[in-house]
C-alpha cells in the first residue's frame, strides 16, 4: 500500500513542480517532497520488519489485460534499493541549492521523476511493470543531461541513450519470448515467469539478452565506453543519479531476472560473464590511475567497484549475493559522496583537473576530513561500509573459484594505487593557484556530508539490519537456481 | 577486570575522537595529556588483566557483538585474551604511553599537534584490535587499520610530496601482502567453516603435516606478514617510512605495528609447524633479510635510516626464530627489541631535536658531554641490541640462536654474522654521532626537556632488565617467558622438537659465548675505525668502492621495482586508455552507431515515393517467398 502512496506522491510533486512557475521555492519544494518520499519509505521499511517473513504488495485491480499486473511487492531487496534512492535523492536535491540552473522546476520535476521511475522499478512485480519503469527512468535522466549538460552533452546524451535502449529491446525480446511459455493465461507476473522452465539452449539466448542489457547498465567490460563521457558531461547531480542509483538497475535485474530464469545458463557462462567483470575491474582500475580529469575518475573508480558487484552476483553463492546487496547499498553511497566532494572542489575552483588542485588539507582541513573518509569507504578500509560488502563478495567469489578471487582481489591494491594518489595530488602537497581561496565547508555542506558518514560507518561497524533483511531474499533466489547454498 | 577489556581499546578511542572533535579547539599540550592519560589508563587495565592472566593461566573470550551474522557465517566483535594477547597488550600500552608522553616534548610547537596525537591514538586503538581480536577478520581490522594510522603519520608533513610518497608505498605494499592475508582467510573459511582462532586450531589437528591446503593458507598467512613486517621483497617501505615524525618511527615502525606479522604467524603456531615447508620459507626469508638489511645497515648515513635498516634486520631474525619453531624466542626479541629499538628511536629523536632536525650522521659528532642524557640511554640500547650480556638483546638473541643451532647449523652460522652486524652498524653509529672529531667545530646541542629523556631513562631501564624474563635454565635462570607462553606455544614446540637434536648444556654455552667473544672484538673493530682512524662515510658525490656502492644504495630495490611494477603500471594506464579505450572499444562502438547511420540513409533512398516501383518490389517479393516455401 505504502509503496504504492510513495510512487503516486512522486509522481504528484513531480506534475506539481513542473506546473508552478519558477521561483525560488521550486527547490525547497523539491527536497520537502523527496524528503517525505523518504520519510514514507522508513515507513514501508518499519512495517516491512514488523511482517516479516516479508513481503509487502500493492495489488489495485485496475490493469488485467494480457496478464499484465500493476502489482508492486516489497522484498528485502526491493526495500534497500528504494531506501537508497529515497535516501540519495534529498541529498542530491540539496546538493544542488548553490548552483545556478536554469528552468529550475523543469530540473527538479525530472529529479522527482526520476525517482519515481527507480523506486517503480525497484517495487515493481510484474515484469513489463518493471521494464516500463525501467525505460521510463532513462527519460528524465535523458533531458537532465542533455539540457543542463556541459560540452558535448547532447552527442554524449544520445549515444548513451541508443546505447542503453538497444541493450533494452534486446531484454524485451527475452521478455515476451519467455512470457510466451508462461504456464496456463500466460502472465507478466514474477511469480509465473520464475515457474517457466527453460531448456539449455533457450536459457543461453535468455541469458545473453538480458547479460547486455544490464551489462551496458551497469556497466561491464566492454559495455563500458559510454560512462565516462556521460558522467564527465552531466551535470553533477545526473552523475549521481547515475552511479548512485541508476546502475543498480542493471545489478538488481541480473539478481531478479538472470539468477532465478537462467540457472543453466548461469553454470555455462556464468564464469566467462566473471571473467568480463573482473577484467573490466583490473582495466578500469589501471585506467583510473592515470585520469587527470577527476569526474572522469571517478567513473572508472566507480565502473571498479561495480564490476566486483557483478561478479559477485554472477558467482551466485549465499556470501557473494548478500555481499552483492550490501555492496549496491554501500557503493552508492560512496559514489554520492565522492560526486559532492568533486562538487565542493569544482565550486570553489572552478576547476575539476587532478593535477591543477593541490594543498586543499592545509586550507580545508576539515574537508579534508570528510573528504579522507569517504575515500577509506571507497578503499574498503575494515569498518566501512565497503569492507563488509566487498569481503562478502570476495569471499563467495572464492568459493565460487579461486583463482578469479586472486584476480579480483586486485581491486584491493589498485584501489588504494589510484585513490591515494588522487588525494594525495588533491589534498596534499602545496598549495596551488587554483586552491589559494579554498575556503572550508559550510554548514550546508556539513549536513549533507554527515548521513554520509553515518551511513558509511553504520554499514562498516554494525550491518546486522541489512544482512538481516537482505538475507531471506538471497536464501530466496538461491533456492530458485538450485545453486546449492554453502 | 578481564570483562572490562574492551575499555583497553575503547579508551584511545574516545582519546581519538575527542582530540579530532576538537582539533582546532585545543590550545597547548592538552591533547597531549589526554592522548596520553587515554594510553596510561589502558595500560593500567591491561596490567591488572596480565597480571590476573599471569596468575591464573586462565584465557578468556569476551563477545562484545555479532558483526557479520547471516545463514552460516558469524563473525564476532569479540577479544581472546591470553597469554600471547597480554604480552602484546603490555608492549603496545607501555611502550606507547612513554612515546605519547616523550612526544609531547617532541612535537611541541609543530601546528598539526593535535593531529598528531588523534593519529596516534587511533593507531594504538587499530594496534589493540589487531592483537586482541579473537578472530582472523577482527585482526585483519586492527590490521589495515594500523596500515592506515602508518600511512597519515608518515605522510604527516604532507606539503612535502616526498613524505606523502613514502606514506603512499608504505600502503600500497601493505595491501599487496594484505591481499596474500585476504585470501588466507578465504580459503580458512573455506575449509575450517569459522575464523575464530579457538575454533580452527582446534580442528587443525585434523590434518596431518606437510597437508598442500594447510602450506598454501600459512603461505598466504606469510605474505601477510612479509607485507607488514617489512621482508623481503616488500621491506622497501620500511626505511621510506622514517618520513615521519621521529616517535612514529619509535611506536608503529619500530616497537609495535611491525611486530604484527610476527604476533600472527606466532598466533597462528598451531597451522604453521603443520607445514615444514612454510617454516622454511620462513625462515629463509628472515634470515636472508637480516643479512641483507644488516649489510645496507652498515653503508646509510642518515641516523634514522641505519635504525630502520636495523629495525628490517631484527625483524628478520625473529621470522628465524618463526621458522625454526622457536615461537618463545621470537616473542621475547619481539619484546626487548621493542624496548631497546623504541629506546634507540627516541634517542635519535632527542638527537635531531638537540641539532634541530639534522639526521645526517655525517654533519654530528661529539655529542656525547652536550647531551649526556641522550647518549648514556643510546649506549644502553646499543649495547642491548648488540648483544652483549647482561643486557636483555643477549638473551633474547641467544634463545633465537639456540633455536636456529637446533634447526640447521648454517643458520646459526648466519645468524651470528648477522648480528656481528648489528654490533657493527650500531656502534658505527654511536661512534660517528657521539664522539668527538678534531676537525670540526662545536656543534650547539641542548639536551631534551624532562618530558622527553624521563621516557627514555624508563626505556633504558627496561631494555637492561627485560632480559631477566628470560634467563635461560643453564645459567639457573626459571625461562619466565618460556612457562608464561607455553600455553599457547607447547604443543607446537613438540612437533618441531621431534626433528631437532637435543644440544647439551656444554655446548648451548659455547653456543653462547662464541658470538659475545666475536661481538667485543667487533665493538673493537668500530671502534678503530670511526674513532682512532676518525673515518666518515664518503660525502654523496664522492665516488664510492663497489661493494659499498651497491649496499649504499640499498641494493637498487627501489630502481628495480620502479622498473618492473611502477612504470609497466602507469605505461598500461595510458596504453589502456589512449589505444584500447578510445582506439577499438569506444570506435568500434561508434562505428556500429554509424553503420546504423548508413544503412539508414542508404535505405531512405528506396523511398522514392513511386507507386509503381513500390509494387514491383511487392510482386517480387510475394514470388521469392513463393519460391523459398516451395524448395524448403
Amino acid at each position: 500500500m505504502l509503496t504504492g502512496i510513495l510512487i503516486i506522491f512522486l509522481f504528484i510533486v513531480s506534475l506539481l513542480l513542473f506546473a508552478l512557475p519558477n521561483s525560488k521555492h521550486i527547490k525547497t519544494i523539491a527536497l520537502l517532497g523527496s524528503l517525505a518520499a523518504f520519510g514514507i519509505s522508513i515507513a514501508m521499511l518499519f512495517q516491512f520488519l514488523n511482517d516479516c517473513p516479508c513481503v509487502l504488495t500493492f495489488n489495485p485491480d485496475i490493469l488485467q489485460v494480457l496478464g499484465i499486473n500493476f502489482k508492486l511487492s516489497i522484498d528485502g531487496l526491493s526495500i534497500l534499493l528504494i531506501l537508497l534512492t529515497t535516501f540519495l535523492t534529498p541529498l542530491i536535491i540539496f546538493s544542488s541549492f548553490e548552483n545556478k540552473r536554469e528552468k529550475p522546476r523543469a530540473f527538479y520535476a525530472l529529479i522527482l521523476l526520476m525517482e519515481m521511475s527507480l523506486v517503480g522499478v525497484f517495487a515493481a512485480s510484474d515484469v513489463l511493470l518493471f521494464y516500463i519503469f525501467y525505460e521510463l527512468a532513462l527519460i528524465p535522466i535523458y533531458f537532465i543531461i542533455a539540457l543542463w549538460g556541459g560540452k558535448d552533452a547532447k552527442k554524449i546524451t544520445l549515444k548513451f541513450f541508443i546505447y542503453t535502449l538497444i541493450g533494452s529491446l534486446l531484454m524485451l525480446v527475452a521478455i515476451l519470448y519467455v512470457y510466451s511459455l508462461t504456464p496456463g493465461v500466460h502472465s507478466f507476473a514474477f511469480n509465473s515467469f520464475y515457474n517457466v522452465i527453460l531448456t539449455g539452449k533457450a536459457q543461453s539466448w535468455v541469458f545473453l539478452a538480458f547479460f547486455i542489457a544490464f551489462a551496458i547498465k551497469i556497466p561491464i567490460f566492454p559495455f563500458h565506453t559510454w560512462q565516462p563521457d556521460t558522467y564527465s558531461t552531466a551535470p553533477t547531480q545526473g552523475s549521481m543519479l547515475l552511479a548512485g542509483i541508476m546502475l543498480k538497475m542493471g545489478l538488481y535485474g541480473l539478481i531478479r531476472f538472470v539468477l532465478p530464469l537462467c540457472p543453466v545458463a548461469m553454470k555455462d557462462w556464468g564464469f566467462y560473464a566473471i571473467l568480463l567483470s573482473i577484467i573490466g575491474i583490473i582495466y578500469s582500475s589501471l585506467i583510473a590511475i592515470k585520469q587527470n580529469e577527476m569526474k572522469r575518475f571517478i567513473a572508472y573508480s566507480s565502473m571498479a567497484h561495480v564490476g566486483l558487484i557483478a561478479a559477485g552476483i554472477f558467482a551466485g553463492t549465499f556470501n557473494s549475493l548478500e555481499g552483492s546487496i550490501i555492496q549496491m547499498i554501500s557503493h552508492g553511497i560512496n559514489v554520492f559522496g565522492l560526486f559532492f566532494i568533486y562538487e565542493i572542489i569544482v565550486r570553489r575552483t572552478n576547476n575539476g583537473n587532478i593535477s591543477s588542485l593541490g594543498g586543499i588539507a592545509s586550507k580545508a582541513p576539515i574537508f579534508a576530513i570528510f573528504f579522507m573518509l569517504i575515500l577509506l569507504g571507497n578503499i574498503a578500509l575494515p569498518l566501512t561500509n565497503s569492507f563488509v560488502g566487498e569481503f562478502l563478495l570476495m569471499l563467495g567469489i572464492f568459493e565460487y573459484n579461486a583463482y578469479l578471487a586472486f584476480f579480483a582481489g586486485f581491486t584491493i591494491i589498485l584501489g588504494a594505487v589510484y585513490m591515494l594518489w588522487m588525494y594525495q595530488r588533491v589534498a596534499y602537497g602545496e598549495v596551488k593557484p587554483a586552491t589559494e581561496n579554498f575556503h572550508d565547508l559550510t554548514k550546508q555542506e556539513i549536513i549533507i556530508l554527515i548521513p554520509i558518514i553515518i551511513m558509511i560507518f553504520w554499514i562498516g561497524i554494525y550491518p546486522s539490519l541489512f544482512l538481516k533483511i537482505a538475507e531471506p531474499v538471497v536464501r530466496n533466489i538461491i533456492s530458485m537456481t538450485n545453486i546449492i547454498p554453502n | 577486570m578481564i570483562e572490562y577489556i574492551w575499555l583497553v581499546p575503547l579508551l584511545p578511542l574516545i582519546g581519538f575522537l575527542l582530540i579530532a572533535f576538537n582539533f582546532k579547539r585545543f590550545q597547548g599540550s592538552v591533547s597531549g595529556i589526554i592522548a596520553s592519560s587515554a594510553i596510561f589508563v589502558s595500560f593500567i587495565i591491561s596490567l591488572i588483566v596480565f597480571i590476573e592472566i599471569y596468575s591464573s593461566k586462565q584465557t578468556a573470550t569476551v563477545q562484545l557483538f555479532h558483526w557479520i551474522k547471516f545463514n552460516k557465517i558469524d563473525i564476532s566483535f569479540s577479544f581472546l585474551i591470553d597469554q600471547l594477547s597480554t604480552l602484546m597488550l603490555m608492549i603496545i600500552t607501555g611502550v606507547g604511553f612513554l612515546i605519547h608522553v616523550y612526544s609531547i616534548g617532541y612535537m611541541k610547537g609543530d601546528s598539526g599537534f593535535n593531529r598528531f596525537f588523534s593519529y596516534m591514538n587511533l593507531f594504538v586503538f587499530f594496534m589493540l584490535l589487531l592483537v586482541l581480536g579473537s578472530n582472523y577478520l577482527i585482526m585483519f581490522i586492527g590490521w589495515e587499520g594500523v596500515g592506515l594510522c602508518s600511512y597519515l603519520l608518515i605522510g604527516f608533513w604532507f606539503k612535502k610530496h616526498e613524505n606523502n610518497n613514502a606514506a603512499k608505498k608504505a600502503f600500497i605494499m601493505n595491501r599487496i601482502g594484505d591481499l596474500g592475508f585476504l585470501l588466507g582467510i578465504f580459503m580458512l573459511y573455506y575449509y575450517f567453516g569459522t575464523l575464530n582462532f579457538n575454533g580452527i586450531f582446534f580442528q587443525a589437528h585434523m590434518f596431518t603435516i606437510g597437508n598442500p591446503t594447510i602450506t598454501i593458507i600459512t603461505l598466504l598467512l606469510f605474505v601477510g606478514a612479509i607485507g607488514k613486517s617489512a621482508q623481503i621483497p616488500l621491506f622497501t617501505w620500511l626505511p621510506d617510512a622514517m618520513a615521519g615524525p621521529t616517535p612514529v618511527s619509535a611506536l608503529i615502525h619500530a616497537a609495535t605495528m611491525v611486530t604484527a606479522g610476527i604476533y600472527m604467524i606466532a598466533r597462528s603456531n598451531v597451522l604453521f609447524v603443520l607445514s615444514p615447508i612454510t617454516l622454511l620459507i620462513i625462515a629463509i626469508v628472515g634470515i636472508t633479510t637480516a643479512l641483507l638489511a644488516g649489510g645496507i645497515a652498515i653503508f646509510q648515513t642518515d641516523i634514522k635510516k641505519v635504525l630502520a635498516y636495523s629495525t628490517v634486520s631484527q625483524l628478520g631474525f625473529m621470522f628465524l626464530a618463526l621458522g625454526v619453531g622457536a615461537f618463545t624466542g621470537a616473542m621475547f626479541h619481539l619484546t626487548t627489541h621493542a624496548f631497546f629499538k623504541a629506546l634507540l628511536f627516541l634517542a635519535a629523536g632527542s638527537v635531531i631535536h638537540a641539532l634541530n632536525g639534522e639526521q645526517d650522521i655525517r654533519k654530528m659528532g661529539g655529542l656525547k658531554n652536550k647531551i649526556p642524557i641522550t647518549f648514556f640511554t643510546f649506549l644502553i640500547g646499543t649495547i642491548a641490541i648488540s648483544g652483549i650480556p647482561p643486557f636483555s638483546g643477549f638473551f633474547s638473541k641467544d634463545m633465537i640462536l639456540i633455536g636456529a643451532f637446533e634447526a640447521n647449523s648454517i643458520f646459526w652460522i648466519i645468524a651470528v654474522i648477522v648480528s656481528l652486524m648489528t654490533t657493527f652498524y650500531m656502534f658505527r653509529l654511536l661512534y660517528i654521532v657521539f664522539w668527538k672529531r678534531s676537525n670540526k667545530e662545536d656543534l650547539h646541542a641542548h639536551e631534551s626537556p624532562k618530558n622527553m629523556t624521563i621516557p627514555l631513562m624508563i626505556l633504558a631501564v627496561l631494555s637492561v632488565l627485560a632480559g631477566a624474563f628470560g634467563i635461560p635454565l643453564v645459567f639457573g635462570g626459571n625461562d619466565i617467558i618460556g612457562n608464561f607462553l607455553s600455553p599457547i606455544f607447547t604443543e607446537s614446540t613438540n612437533i618441531i622438537k621431534i626433528n631437532a637434536h637435543e644440544i647439551s648444556h656444554n655446548t648451548e654455552l659455547l653456543l653462547m659465548f662464541i658470538p659475545v667473544i666475536f661481538v667485543f672484538v667487533v665493538v673493537y673493530l668500530a671502534y678503530y675505525v670511526y674513532v682512532k682512524q676518525k673515518k666518515l662515510p664518503e660525502a654523496d658525490n664522492q665516488k664510492r668502492p663497489f661493494f659499498s656502492n651497491i649496499f649504499f644504495k640499498k641494493l637498487y630495490f627501489d630502481e628495480i621495482y620502479n622498473a618492473l611494477f611502477v612504470k609497466p603500471a602507469l605505461w598500461l594506464s595510458d596504453f589502456l586508455h589512449n589505444i584500447i579505450e578510445l582506439k577499438v572499444i569506444d570506435r568500434m562502438v561508434n562505428q556500429a552507431g554509424n553503420l546504423v547511420v548508413w544503412t539508414g540513409k542508404t535505405i531512405r533512398y528506396i523511398q522514392t515515393g513511386n507507386v509503381g516501383f513500390y509494387l514491383f518490389a511487392m510482386v517480387i517479393s510475394i514470388i521469392l517467398i513463393l519460391i523459398f516455401k516451395l524448395f524448403i
